[in-house]
């Protein structure tokens, strides 16, 4: 009998597939696209708070002499919006957040920074050139009088005080509030005012719809272009491209509009979690189905193995 | 007019009707195949199913689908992905096959090459798989526009703006395809019925010429050996059939088929579920914008090689060189001067052009996704150069051969 040269054959054949898969694949994409590794959202470049807060000093100021809800809402603690969404933007660019989530959705040094220094913090000083006059429209804290960082670490402590803690942040909530008033998500239903609610007169719903694209007209005018829809950005970007671009958007669009968001390691998951809720919704049915159908078919190639051998016997 | 008798079971029925005994002879177990074959004669068997799956999902995908520009993008990706139950089982089904049909066709023709399959009498095998080649390469790009995502509509801007032709700056002709100055959506249309209509029936019709042209000349095997078909399947009909030297396809063959099937499709559904990013390309999941140019364009892989045909040169010479690659391996049979059906390695000089056609096609095929730019772009020129010069000496050092 002739030797089996089948092995061999295999071998080959499975060879160049590997080769190519590696070249068009992992090799052209590493080729293609800079790569940039977490800091796992460190923010190293800012300064470590150095101050423990005091909550409650902390409200006095936010509410008081810091000047927070002059622009913001925290409906957490009973302040609602000074101004409906459409005309903060129209007044500011974008609507300034609800601080109810800020302290858990948020890294710490970077609110401290940000109350202290918004462009510097939002990496946004080519945008936003004091001293050219460009002024960021979040007015940056300039002290109620006594030390400023503990002050800064005072409001940072009551904001994380008032802000849902762990569970409690629903991915939903992390994504309002962190890219929310920017981007649209139209698989939940998300816009950039609210999610859309179901209205039983069309003309509630063409009001609603006119209301966002003032909003949106307001927006496009302070960012240059509107940000795009992040529905299914996890399947055209990846986790780890949208972690390292809100990490620090400069990395990858030098010059971009996109401020850094300044999130914390774990609401970064929660944003993850919401894009994969909205763009791979069905990811968890997957796996199981696949685990199924794979011991199916491996059954099913060892009873074809198995005739295979049955047929064969008498033709040797 | 023929003469009928009461059926005496449901199946004499039918035979008397329909022949089903002989059809079964002549299509299964009567239809002869040479033993001395590998697992590489599957292939067409693996083709087959891969060709079921992809239309079996395709019209589950068509049930949900939107040819509408405004529409189609959410169509695939929240109404079939989302709302659909098992849509996103369809779409992954039907985006993993459609890109490993393409390897498995490839594997098929380096198979024929390397056993000289395309010579003696097989040519029409050879011409009609080259064609089948052809509707399939149709059918996957027709296929790619459907989703409306940006690689969709700029491989469709790309791959029209060809048939301008160059300095013959047939614009019109771009506009006639293309029913509009912009892929939009008169475009979309057409390549929608173009995908689900037009090729899939004039695929199904090579299919059968395909299968047709097989049945005069037989199976090749892995000798290229000339057997007497009447001689050996009386041989196993007599009762010899380990001294024959063929096989029923059916069930002999088939359960060979069946085995490689199944080892197949274990490496398919690992795909499908698990490994399905290849497939897919992430841009295309952002929707198709005319104003925004994606960084990068590129084809999926299986054209690679030939679109770095037409990449490394000037506009006009570039297409010429396009279309010698896309016609070039129909003439196989005819460039090929050598009398001898053995494989390539017992075939002198032809066994390294073998080889360096594998290898220079891996090559355009990597540099062919690769941005062009410094050692990509000199090592894309080579390898075109090389595609192209070993077509012009294979009839050369295929004439030089002697006769085994």
């Amino acid at each position: 009998m002739k030797q089996n040269k089948e092995p061999l054959i295999l071998a080959i054949v499975v060879f160049f597939t590997i080769v190519t898969y590696y070249l068009v694949e992992p090799f052209a994409h590493s080729q293609m696209h800079k790569h940039v590794e977490s800091e796992g959202f460190e923010y190293k470049d800012l300064p470590e708070l150095t101050k423990k807060g005091d909550a409650t000093r902390g409200k006095d100021l936010v509410m008081g002499a810091g000047g927070c809800t002059g622009c913001h809402a925290i409906t957490k603690a009973g302040m609602p919006a000074p101004m409906d969404a459409v005309t903060a933007a129209a007044s500011y660019g974008v609507n300034p957040p609800d601080l109810s989530n800020a302290g858990s959705v948020y890294s710490a040094k970077f609110l401290a920074s940000l109350i202290k220094n918004p462009a510097h913090a939002l990496m946004v000083e080519h945008k936003f050139d004091a001293s050219k006059g460009q002024m960021h429209p979040m007015v940056p804290f300039y002290g109620a009088g006594g030390d400023m960082d503990q002050e800064v670490a005072d409001m940072v402590a009551y904001l994380e005080s008032i802000a849902p803690k762990g569970e409690e942040l629903t991915p939903a909530m992390a994504y309002e509030t962190a890219c929310g008033r920017c981007h649209a998500n139209h698989y939940e239903k998300w816009t950039q005012i609210g999610t859309k609610p179901t209205f039983k007169k069309k003309q509630d719903g063409l009001a609603f719809d006119t209301k966002v694209l003032d909003y949106q007209d307001s927006l496009k005018a302070y960012m240059g272009k509107l940000p795009p829809d992040l529905s299914i950005y996890i399947r055209s970007r990846g986790e780890h491209y949208i972690k390292t671009f809100v990490e620090n958007p400069q990395n990858y669009l030098k010059g971009t509009a996109m401020p850094r968001v300044g999130v914390n390691a774990e609401a970064a998951d929660k944003v993850i979690e919401y894009l994969e809720d909205s763009g791979d919704t069905k990811r968890h049915e997957r796996e199981a189905v696949g685990m199924n159908v794979m011991i199916y078919i491996i059954i099913f190639a060892i009873f074809a193995i198995l005739w295979k051998k049955q047929v064969w016997r008498d033709l040797h | 007019m023929a003469h009928f008798t009461k059926a005496t079971s449901v199946k004499d029925w039918f035979d008397q009707r329909l022949a089903i005994d002989k059809v079964e002879k002549v299509m299964m177990s009567e239809y002869w195949i040479p033993k001395n074959i590998n697992f590489l004669w599957a292939m067409g068997m693996v083709l087959v199913v891969t060709f079921t799956l992809l239309l079996v999902s395709g019209i589950f995908l068509l049930m949900y689908y939107q040819p509408n520009v405004a529409t189609a993008f959410d169509s695939v990706n929240y109404t079939i992905m989302r709302e659909v139950d098992f849509g996103w089982l369809w779409r992954h089904v039907h985006g993993v096959a459609a890109s490993v049909v393409f390897l498995i066709i490839y594997i098929h023709m380096f198979t024929g090459i390397y056993y000289g399959s395309y010579k003696k009498g097989r040519e029409m095998i050879w011409i009609s798989g080259m064609l089948l080649f052809v509707a399939f390469s149709a059918e996957a790009f027709s296929g790619y526009m459907l989703p409306w995502g940006q690689m969709s509509y700029w491989a469709g801007m790309v791959i029209t703006n060809l048939f301008a032709g160059g300095s013959l700056h047939a614009d019109g002709l771009v506009e006639w395809i293309r029913g509009d100055y912009v892929p939009a959506q008169a475009f979309l249309n057409r390549f929608f019925m173009l995908h689900v209509l037009l090729i899939p029936l004039a695929i199904m019709g090579l299919i059968g010429l395909h299968f047709a042209a097989l049945r005069i000349p037989h199976v090749n095997n892995q000798d290229g050996e000339e057997i007497d078909f009447d001689a050996e399947s009386k041989k196993y009909l007599a009762g010899d059939k380990a001294g024959s030297k063929v096989m029923r396809f059916a069930n002999d063959f088939m359960a060979k088929d069946m085995m490689v099937v199944g080892i197949y499709l274990i490496f398919f559904f690992y795909l499908v579920f698990f490994h399905y990013d290849f497939a897919m390309d992430p841009v295309n999941f952002d929707p198709a914008d005319g104003l925004k140019t994606p960084a990068h364009i590129y084809p999926e892989w299986y054209f690679l090689w030939s679109y770095e045909i037409l990449r490394p040169f000037s506009t006009n010479i570039g297409l010429i060189a396009f279309a010698f690659a896309q016609v070039i391996f129909v003439l196989l049979p005819f460039l090929d001067r050598s009398p001898n059906t053995t494989p390539a390695s017992r075939r002198g000089l032809f066994k390294i052009w073998f080889w360096a056609m594998l290898v220079d096609m891996i090559v355009l095929t990597a540099m062919g996704k690769l941005p062009p730019e410094g050692i990509f772009s000199t090592i894309g020129l080579v390898a075109a150069l090389t595609f192209i010069g070993l077509w012009i000496v294979l009839p050369f050092i295929t004439k030089m051969e002697k006769k085994a």
